[in-house]
């Protein structure tokens, strides 16, 4: 009883929470809605049985992703009620589109098999094995491959996102790390002899 | 209407994907916006994917919502970062200005 409650409560607040993030007037108030549909949707995933996958979704998205979208958000300077202007134009296009869309997934799930559909019911948490040993039981068997493969796609965006935003500004004095290490001190430092009563004549 | 089974699951991610599709249409001059859309659109797809490991009693499911979350983050972060060059030098993001490989 608690849990159907619990799935109707989160579900709703997903729902509420992700309307919010497209029809709010100020980014910042999407950002902070996203992340709240993302604790919501970990809520549910923990409801399901998916407790790794839960506290990944809230590490990931919550500390990496959303904080990123909130410094681009802020950093830059942009009018968005500028960017507002004759957005209702498309509503009634949207709202076709996303109707059609909706009635052709519920259509589907309705005829899918109702044999695959109650199949035993959610994961039952009281198993022998906790949700993240299983997960890391096959994640680093069977699916080792994709594993490295998705490692390597973030290692690619991290090294393409460097590059992207790395701006060489011309004119800008700055230390030269190379440089300052391999000089020696001939190149700086010359030692004269200098003779009584005449001084250095040349400086 | 009492016990939550996979129909309920994958009507609020079906929900949940037509609101990022509609949320597509409603910002589109803003860019930051339509990612976001595209992020609660592979929300709903990590819905059912849990969903259907869950009930089906397969862990694959779930390694591949990882999988998912892991090309969600680069395509984030590239995007991101493509839209902060492409402000730095036009000084806009309005979806209209961002057409100059056109030719």
């Amino acid at each position: 009883m608690i849990g159907v409650f619990a799935f109707y409560l989160f579900s709703f607040v997903l729902l509420m929470s992700a309307l919010f993030v497209i029809s709010a007037r100020n980014p910042v108030y999407s950002v902070l809605f996203l992340i709240l549909a993302f604790f919501n949707a970990a809520g549910l995933f923990v409801l399901l049985g998916a407790e790794f996958v839960a506290m990944i979704l809230v590490i990931v998205y919550v500390g990496a992703v959303a904080v990123l979208f909130l410094f681009v958000v802020m950093m830059l300077d942009i009018n968005f009620s500028e960017l507002r202007k004759g957005a209702m134009q498309y509503v009634p296009l949207g709202l076709v589109l996303g109707g059609v869309l909706l009635a052709e997934l519920i259509t589907l799930y309705r005829a899918w098999p109702p044999a695959a559909m109650n199949e035993g019911g959610a994961l039952d948490v009281a198993e022998k094995i906790d949700n993240t040993k299983a997960l890391g039981n096959i994640l680093y068997t069977d699916y080792v491959f994709p594993f490295q493969v998705s490692g390597l796609i973030l290692l690619v965006a991290m090294i393409g996102a460097i590059v992207l935003t790395l701006r060489v500004r011309p004119g800008v004095l700055r230390q030269v790390v190379g440089s300052q290490v391999s000089r020696k001190a001939s190149d700086i430092l010359k030692i004269e002899r200098v003779s009584r009563g005449k001084g250095v004549d040349h400086v | 209407m009492f016990e939550i089974g996979l129909f309920h699951y994958l009507t609020l991610a079906a929900i949940l994907f037509t609101v990022g599709v509609f949320g597509i249409f409603l910002n589109r001059k803003n860019v930051i916006v339509i990612l976001m859309s595209i992020e609660l659109m592979l929300l709903a797809v990590n819905i059912n994917f849990v969903a259907f490991s869950s009930f089906l009693h397969d862990l694959s499911g779930q390694v591949f919502t990882m999988f998912v979350l892991t090309v969600a983050a680069a395509e984030a972060a590239i995007g991101l970062a493509i839209l902060v060059t492409f402000f730095r030098n036009k000084g806009s993001i309005a979806v209209e200005d961002i057409s100059s490989l056109k030719g």
